[in-house]
């Protein structure tokens, strides 16, 4: 019976890659807001939740093909982002990131408990995008929708960075999280800039929840531990950098999955928390943050 | 109603002297809360007090499809109850609390409804974490506690207080091993929910493996809210594992199913009876068929054979289910279903006092519930043998009876 170690540990990595992907994912969502506001949008999860639960409900209940399925979801997701902004983020005066912070907190719950109102609290599921035939690696098996997420999300890092690299908005956008206050000198609409990363995020937290949602299931519970661990990879990966993010995505599925191969399942989450402190403590901006930059942020 | 709002009123009155709007805006909330969560069946036109019944559930949170069918179960009996004129003339009351699935609501919820609403017996919670955390209350208050929830610890040793309805973890490992037994397995893995019900049954698994025979040569877990078990499933893999068997109670444990197909692993999957969900099976999908486990007859009942002692009485309780509710009956639907007959048995014969009620039950025997026939002793506060569980396999994305199934 006996299998090897090293096609063991191939079969760890693969996995790891599949569960980082997911975290990379989710982590990206919570750069975009971070970008242009400083702020830590709890929130995230709730998007990644609703992008899956939208798609559900279009595709297998309102038999909407998969592919406008996808556009049509990100765009309604995109949608509430926008108006959650809009109802909550920007009617609050002088607003400092602490109590942002806590608003989008409060957000989530309201968010959890509508969807909880409409889709009841099974747990949903969506058929992969191209079937469930495991592909081989060697020894190791991946799903066909690990390829579709890693795909997906490689264009859409690729297109963000390029937008916030090198578009006007996307710079305004980074300028208003950099300082605020010489960001509006220059003349850039602050709150514009701000409705406009809701919009962005819970789009992208939408792509999020559609591909993950064959994998992963949906249920309207499921935005917090998704949000947590999306998180993790975006303070490990540096905030703000979509980049990092997807690496450390990568870097915490394949520590957990490699802690529950090789030592016991029982402790992978605290392995991978276990190491996130470590570097954390040694390099507090995350890996691919720079320090300077950090710096100059407000808390 | 009508017991909800004068307690409100009179924090009303108190703080109203405060004079402080924000503290009456918080008092209107509570209001809400009050009646939101109060619930309950209670009839104005009834001169005497109705009997009041308290009811712990998972209604929201993570395991919120165990605690809604049994919420929902439980409102209907009451509603039976009350139309057929209740007990002795006298309405019951369900007073359903919602644990959300964690042990310290579960405490303040039950300590609500003995020192506040005055309840005479209380049913369930849904899990047995929280069932443990609330038993110290039960057995101080002297209040019957009768637990929907499924790990021996809860009623082993046997506390004055409380009872169970679930079949034990225990005798669900001994069905799975039995079964192994006949179909040659001796050497197994076991991958468990590190949740209270999975912690619960892996040390049934690990405990009943040596003197059954069974050699456990992997003990992997997984998180509730994990979304892929390929790295324990590898590892697994790589011993000389006959079978598997899964143990947990969350959506999670569907994908273990998937993931052994992904890994193309071709030994046997039990589950525990934690898989008891028809949902999970479609979860599942074709990764699901033909797997293995014990559950209570209720969900395979129509096929069931007629002869079968209890198959009038599932049907109807799935029957009634159905209609009041669009949707298929789950076993833990039947649990708050004993638990609350139980007790309305025990009202019936002696009324509503908690010391009578606690006897009563103790001494109920041959009470046949959707579970199994109960038989409660002094020594036993499940009332159930093993033989309540059936052995159930997905056959074309249903439960049926395991065909080749000898009964011990």
């Amino acid at each position: 019976m006996g299998i090897s170690i090293w096609a063991q540990i191939l079969q760890y990595l693969v996995t790891g890659v599949s569960i980082g992907c997911i975290y990379g994912m989710v982590a990206i969502g919570f750069n975009i807001i971070y970008n242009s506001t400083g702020i830590i949008n709890f929130a995230q999860g709730e998007f990644v939740m609703l992008g899956g639960m939208v798609m559900i409900t279009l595709t297998t209940g309102a038999g909407v093909p998969v592919f406008i399925a996808f556009f049509l979801t990100t765009l309604i997701v995109a949608l509430i982002g926008g108006v959650f902004e809009r109802l909550a983020i920007n009617p609050v005066k002088d607003a400092g990131v602490l109590k942002l912070i806590i608003i989008t907190i409060g957000g989530s719950i309201v968010m959890k408990g509508i969807a909880m109102f409409i889709w009841g609290k099974e747990t949903y599921l969506l058929p992969h995008f191209s079937g469930e035939t495991p592909i081989s690696l060697g020894s190791a098996t991946i799903l066909p929708q690990t390829l579709w997420i890693l795909g997906i999300m490689g264009v859409t890092v690729t297109l963000l960075t390029l937008f916030f690299r090198y578009t006007l908005l996307g710079k305004a956008m980074r300028a208003c999280s950099a300082n605020r206050v010489a960001a509006l000198l220059v003349g850039v609409d602050v709150r514009r800039m701000v409705f406009f990363s809701f919009v962005l995020s819970a789009g992208i937290g939408a792509i999020a929840g559609i591909i993950i949602a064959p994998i992963s299931m949906m249920d309207y519970n499921r935005g917090f531990m998704l949000a947590l661990k999306g998180f993790s990879a975006a303070v490990l990966g540096g905030l703000g950098n979509s980049t990092g993010a997807v690496i450390a995505g990568f870097m915490i599925g394949i520590l957990e999955s490699l802690g529950a191969g090789l030592i016991s399942s029982g402790y992978k989450d605290a392995i991978a928390l276990l190491v996130l402190l470590i570097i954390l403590y040694a390099r507090p901006s995350g890996l691919f943050g720079s320090r300077e930059e950090l710096k100059l942020k407000s808390f | 109603m009508n017991p909800v709002f004068t307690k409100g009123g009179k924090k009303k009155e108190v703080l109203g002297t405060m004079k402080k709007h924000g503290l009456l805006l918080l008092v209107g909330f509570a209001l809400v809360l009050c009646v939101s969560c109060g619930g309950g069946g209670g009839d104005e036109s009834t001169t005497q007090e109705p009997i009041k019944i308290g009811a712990v559930f998972s209604i929201t949170g993570g395991a919120s499809w165990l605690g809604e069918p049994e919420r929902n179960t439980a409102l209907m009996i009451a509603d039976q109850v009350n139309a057929a004129g209740g007990i002795d003339g006298r309405k019951i009351e369900l007073i359903i609390e919602d644990t959300e699935g964690v042990e310290d609501k579960a405490v303040m919820a039950v300590n609500k409804l003995i020192k506040q609403d005055k309840v005479c017996a209380i049913i369930g919670p849904s899990r047995s974490g929280p069932s443990l955390a609330v038993i110290p209350i039960a057995e101080e208050n002297e209040i019957p506690l009768i637990s929907c929830a499924a790990a021996a610890q809860i009623v082993e040793p046997v506390k004055k207080w409380v009872f169970k309805t679930p079949q034990k973890d225990s005798d669900c490992v001994v069905r799975i091993y039995e079964h192994m037994k006949t179909v040659g397995i001796s050497k197994i893995a076991i991958i468990t929910g590190t949740t209270g019900f999975g912690k619960g049954g892996r040390d049934q698994l690990i405990k009943l493996a040596p003197e059954m025979g069974i050699e456990i040569v992997a003990d992997e877990t997984y998180g509730p809210q994990d979304t892929d078990m390929t790295a324990q499933l590898t590892r697994i893999r790589g011993t000389d594992a006959q079978a598997v068997v899964n143990w947990s109670i969350v959506p999670a444990q569907s994908i273990v199913a998937k993931n052994m197909k992904q890994l193309n692993m071709d030994i046997q999957l039990y589950q525990s009876h934690g898989f008891g969900n028809i949902k999970y099976a479609e979860a599942a999908g074709d990764a699901g068929e033909g797997l293995i486990f014990p559950a209570g007859a209720l969900l395979a009942v129509d096929s069931l054979p007629d002869d079968h002692p209890r198959k009038a009485l599932l049907m109807k309780y799935k029957s009634d289910y159905m209609a009041k509710f669009n949707a298929e009956p789950s076993t833990f639907g039947g649990h708050a279903y004993d638990a609350l007959k139980l007790v309305i048995k025990a009202l019936r014969s002696v009324g509503p006092d908690p010391a009578k009620i606690r006897d009563q039950i103790e001494n109920t025997t041959e009470f046949d519930g959707t579970a199994g026939t109960f038989n409660y002793s002094a020594e036993d506060h499940t009332g159930l043998k093993k033989d309540a569980f059936e052995i159930i396999t997905v056959k074309g994305g249903k439960f049926v009876l395991y065909p080749a199934v000898i009964m011990s």
